[in-house]
Parts: C-alpha cells; structure tokens; sequence
C-alpha cells in the first residue's frame, strides 16, 4: 500500500458497473423477473392487481424481520426467537386486550414486547457473553413456552376493527398497509446500513470483531442494538399478523425463523458475516412471495414448494461460487 | 425499456390466455396438510361427487405444515384463482375468518368441514359427526374392554385443534355419568406429527405405570401410540384406541395392540362437503333450519350456527377391518 497523502484511493478495485452487473442482486433481479414472466404465463390469474397484492400479505411480516435479521447475521451473530418473541407479543396484545385496551395500547405492548425481548436476548449475548446461536435457541422455547402457559389450548380475539386495519387494511386502492411498512422500513434499513456510520461498524464487526473493537468501534453496544432492533422489527411483525389472522395462539408463526433466514441467505448475506445489502434481502422476499403465490395458483402441492425453495436456494447460492471456482481455474 | 416491453408482452399474452371463461363449476377441497390419508380419502370421495354432478371440477390442496399462516397462503391463491367455492377443513377457527370472509366478499362460496371455522368465516359447517356421540364412542372405545376400569389417558392433534378440543370436552363431560370407573389421568398433544406423538406416547407410558388404554383421536397419534406399545412389548397391557384409518390401523388391531378403533367414513365426507358446496353455488341458501342435499348420503338440516351433522361414528375391530382397510 502506497500512503501518499493527495492521491485518490478508489473505494473499490474493480469497475463499478461491471461489478453492478455481475453483483448477486442483479442475479436476483434476473431470477425475480424470470419467475414473474413464467407466472405470468403459467396462470392466468396470476397479472391481476389483487392476486399481485395478495401476493404481498405472503411474504411482508417475514420480510420485516429478515430485514433486521439481516443487519444481525451480518454482524456474526443470529437471532433463532424471532418466531417466539411473536408468539410472546401476540399473547400479550391478547391479554391486554382482555382488560379492554384500545389499538394503540395494543401496538405498543406487541411492539414493547419485540424491544424487550430483543433486549433480553442483547444483554445475555453480549452481557454474559454467550453464543447467540445457544442462547436465542433458549429463548425461543422460553418466549412461546410463556405464550402456552398463558393460553394453553385457548386463543384471544375479538381485536377491534381499527386494529385489524393493520393487518388487513389498505392504504391506497390494492396497496396494502404492510406493504407501504415494509417498503419504509426497507428504506430506512437501507439508509442504517449503506449511508451511516452505524452500518459501517456493522460491518466490520461482522469481518472481524476484534479488530473493531482495536479502531474503537464499541462492539457490545452495536451488537445490543441489532438485537432489541431485530426485536422491535419482531413485535411489529406480530402487531401485523395477530391484526391480520384477527386471533391470537400460542402455535403463531410457527417456523418462521427459519422462513426469515432463508430471506437473508438467499438476498446474499454471508451467513458467516460480514458482507450482504438489504436490496439483495428485499429481492429475496420478493422472489419468496412470487414462487410460493406463483406455484399456489397453479395448486402445486406445498411439499413441492418447499423443494422449489431448496433448490432456489442451493442453485442462487452454488451459482455465484461455482462461477468464482471456474474463473480462478483459468 | 426491454424490460417493459417484456412485461407488457407479457402481459398481452396473460390476458388472452385469461380470456376463455370457464364453464365448469370450480370446487376447492382445502384440508388441513397434504400427505394425510384421511384426506386422500376425503378427495376420493370429493372427486366421486365430481363426477357425478358432471360440471364440476374439484381442486385438492392444503398447505405441507398443519398451521393456519400455511393454510391462509392456499386460500388466498384460490380467491386468485376464482373458484366458486371453498370447502375447507381448517387448522384454527378464528385465525381463517378474515381470509375466507374476504373469500366471501368476492363471491366465493365458503363451507367448513371436518375441523370448522367461526360462523362469521363461513357460510355452513358440516360436521362429520356429532361431537357428544364421538368423545362418548372415543371413551365407549375403551371401556368396552375395560370392564374393571382404569386409567386411561388421551394423545391429541394440535392443542389448537377445534374437533379435537371439542370431542376431548365432550368425552369429560361423558365419564362421570356413563363411565364411572374410568379415569382420565391426562391428556397431551403430539401435533398430529408421528414423532412428537411417540415422544408423547412414550412419555405416558413412564408417567403412568398403571395405565391401561390410549385414546388418541387422531389418525396419526393412534398409529404412533400402538407403534410404542407394540414396540415396548405392552400388547395385552395397554390398549390402543380412538380415530384410526382402517388402511393405516389395520395391523395394530391384527397384532392386538388395539381391539377396536372408530371412524365416519372421510370418503362420505368428502363427497357431502363437495354436493353442499355445489348446492350453495347452484343458489342455495345456508340459514338456520334449511335442508340441504348431500346427494347419495342424504340430508342435513343445519342448527342455529348453521351446522350439521353427516353420520355417527363407525367402530372398527376384527371382525370388520379387513373389508374396510381396502377401502381407505
């Protein structure tokens, strides 16, 4: 490295656009697109503005939380609860709900349950000390354990319509209300990650946490942050679905940890940390939502769904490194 | 720009190929998850009625995990389909409603079967039987071998499970008076999944060293618990009993793990869920009181909440299984 003082030093080594051509998000945007064309002309239904805003409620509240997910797997840590914490905050909307609180009491206890949760999981990782992995492995037992103790077999509803808008209301014509939320949130995660300086550490702790904490970056506090983050994005997720399902059980959203990580992997996070862009996540949850609506129409059974989703998976994650592997073989 | 032109193409070729309106009657048997024979058998039953009212075509489909999130993704691509009406067994009564009335605002018929949805997500609700009857067979089942008594405990589906749920109340409220010497020591859930449900079943046997019968009102659940039993070499000592599938039971009661097991017939339902479906669509009116026709099987008159009942429960044991394990 050359260290003259008035020399310009490129961000980068490589051409930007041939770089922005080659990026996995613009092999998502390819794949995105051929999966809608094929649609398209696989079923007839399909190039309707309901059935496309339908479409949306399929993938919005998991995209939500794999937005912050995505912020948290970049750092090197993981957040195995999210599924729960809605569990949780859907439980205890319910419960306030039974002693005649309104829609903004609601909101803010599912979204303070989320904070809270993620607080809780941020102060045993990086308080403590423990691998996220053990520690959110725990919490996601004992988040919707606490949801079976309070409801066991029961369920809360009778939510008022002017909570169920949330879940089920549009804002403008077949543009729903989780999907302007999801858009400003994916703007705002956007605009923490790639233009502050928050998002900056987040990435070099995610490259090396050691080295970050050397330059003065106060690692711990980062790492709290993204996880009462990923809670908060949580307790909005379970706002969105407890108003859209219009019912609370402890078995909400089961799964869907796993259905938020798929996102963050397959928008082209490194799942060792690091690197990844929330456009690349954005992509992915839209590519989610289109193959799972696209193979619904065309009544596909959903095992073969889940398969699909595998392979998509494997084949954009194997593409990209086998490409690299034939390059440097040259 | 390329990109618009490939859409709008696209979009050209869609809305010819969307042109041709469908002249058939488009019937949607949505079941709890894919992969379940008394399903499979439900559609046997579904696609019979097909058959027989001619224009009508019936879609099978149900989401891969039994979760009510799975099975909203389902309904909504059948409201995007367009199909005139909706038949559904479903995994939550109240979690369904916005969706399928939703459904109903678009014109789609909507009925529940099987495991039902709150009146206000449905237009009827056809239950395969009547819940007293069955949670007082699911105990009859037992105590009919057991005429000294005994405890005996119950492996459920889901804890959200409706008919569950409610045959489990039902089956309460039936001991003390019919069944005195009976004592249910406990009831657990293993989530209609064969793992979870040997865990369960694995796990009653060990809590309970004296228990003598298993009632598992659930076709996977009871394949599971007479598995254990089977394996752990309790043939004779703890019997198997509840809803089973001729077909996938058969063995257990040809081996003696269980000596009687119970079931409607799910090809009957299937059949009446798809003829109701097709009344609604032909104009038929669902209100307290009406009667509607389930073609071959006959009648129901529906109750105040606009449910009825198909038929009672059917016992299965040695004397029978082998003809009806052919069946489903």
């Amino acid at each position: 490295m050359t260290d003259t003082p008035h020399r310009h030093l490129p961000d980068r080594l490589d051409n930007p656009l041939k770089s922005a051509i080659l990026s996995w998000e613009s092999l998502l945007v390819l794949v995105a697109v051929a999966i809608f064309i094929v649609n398209s002309f696989s079923s007839p239904y399909f190039l309707n503005a309901w059935s496309l805003s339908d479409l949306t409620f399929n993938f919005t509240e998991k995209a939500l939380i794999a937005l912050a997910m995505a912020l948290l797997i970049i750092s090197g840590e993981i957040d195995l609860s999210v599924a729960a914490i809605i569990a949780l905050a859907s439980t205890l909307m319910g419960f306030a709900l039974q002693y005649g609180a309104d829609t903004p009491v609601l909101v803010a206890i599912g979204i303070g349950t989320g904070i809270a949760c993620g607080a809780f999981n941020g102060f045993l990782v990086t308080g403590l000390k423990l691998p996220s992995i053990v520690v959110t492995i725990g919490t996601m037992s004992l988040f919707r354990g606490i949801s079976f103790i309070i409801l066991g077999d029961q369920s809360f509803k009778g939510y008022p319509a002017s909570f169920a808008w949330f879940g089920q209301g549009y804002v403008f014509w077949v543009i729903s209300f989780e999907l302007v939320l999801f858009a400003v949130a994916a703007l705002v995660f956007y605009v923490l990650l790639h233009r502050t300086n928050f998002g900056r550490r987040v990435y070099a702790i995610g490259n090396n946490d050691v080295a970050a904490k050397f330059s003065g970056v106060r690692v711990e506090r980062v790492k709290f942050i993204l996880f009462c983050l990923t809670g908060l994005m949580s307790g909005m997720a379970a706002v969105l679905l407890t108003a859209r399902l219009g019912s609370t059980r402890p078995s909400i959203a089961e799964g869907w940890e796993l259905e938020a990580i798929t996102m963050v992997v397959l928008g082209g996070v490194s799942i060792l940390g690091g690197a990844g862009t929330i456009i690349g996540v954005v992509l992915a949850a839209l590519i989610m939502g289109l193959v799972t609506f696209g193979l619904g129409l065309l009544n596909v059974p959903g095992i073969v769904m889940s398969i699909f989703i595998g392979a998509l998976l494997i084949i954009v994650i194997a593409l990209p490194i086998l490409y690299r592997q034939l390059r440097s073989r040259r | 720009m390329k990109l618009l032109k490939i859409l709008a193409a696209t979009t050209a070729v869609a809305v010819l190929l969307a042109a041709p309106a469908y002249a058939q009657t488009r019937i949607a048997l949505v079941v709890k998850s894919l992969g379940n024979g008394f399903f499979d058998a439900a559609n046997k039953g579904a696609q019979e009625a097909a058959a027989e009212l001619g224009d009508v075509e019936v879609i099978y489909t149900g989401p891969t995990a039994a979760t009510a999130e799975a099975q909203i993704e389902v309904v909504n691509s059948l409201i995007a389909q367009q199909v005139d009406a909706i038949a559904i067994s479903a995994n939550d009564p109240d979690a369904l409603v916005p969706v399928l009335q939703k459904a109903m605002e678009r014109g789609i018929k909507v009925i529940s079967w099987d495991s039902g949805v709150a009146p206000e997500g449905r237009q009827l609700h056809l239950n395969p039987s009547d819940i007293g009857l069955i949670g007082e067979t699911i105990i009859k089942l037992a105590a009919d071998y057991l005429p000294e008594g005994g405890d005996v405990a119950i492996l459920s589906a889901a804890s959200t499970a409706t008919n569950q749920n409610a045959w489990i109340e039902a089956a309460k409220a039936a001991i003390p008076a019919k069944f005195p010497n009976i004592n249910l020591v406990s009831v657990v859930y293993g989530d209609d999944d064969s793992v979870k449900s040997t865990d369960e079943a694995k796990g009653l046997i060990a809590s309970y060293p004296d228990l003598k019968a298993i009632i598992a009102p659930t076709t996977v659940g009871v394949v599971a618990a007479a598995q254990v039993v089977t394996d752990q070499n309790l043939i004779g000592k703890v019997n198997v009993t509840g809803l089973a599938l001729p077909s996938e039971f058969k063995q257990f009661i040809d081996n003696g793990a269980s000596q009687a097991v119970a079931l409607w017939n799910p090809i009957d339902l299937g059949y009446s869920a798809v003829m109701l479906a097709n009344d609604l669509v032909k104009g038929e009116e669902a209100k307290p009181g009406a009667t509607l026709s389930m073609g071959r099987v006959g009648e129901v008159t529906l109750d105040d909440t606009n449910s009825g009942a198909m038929a009672a429960p059917f016992q299965f044991d040695k004397s029978n299984i082998e003809e009806f394990s052919k069946i489903y």
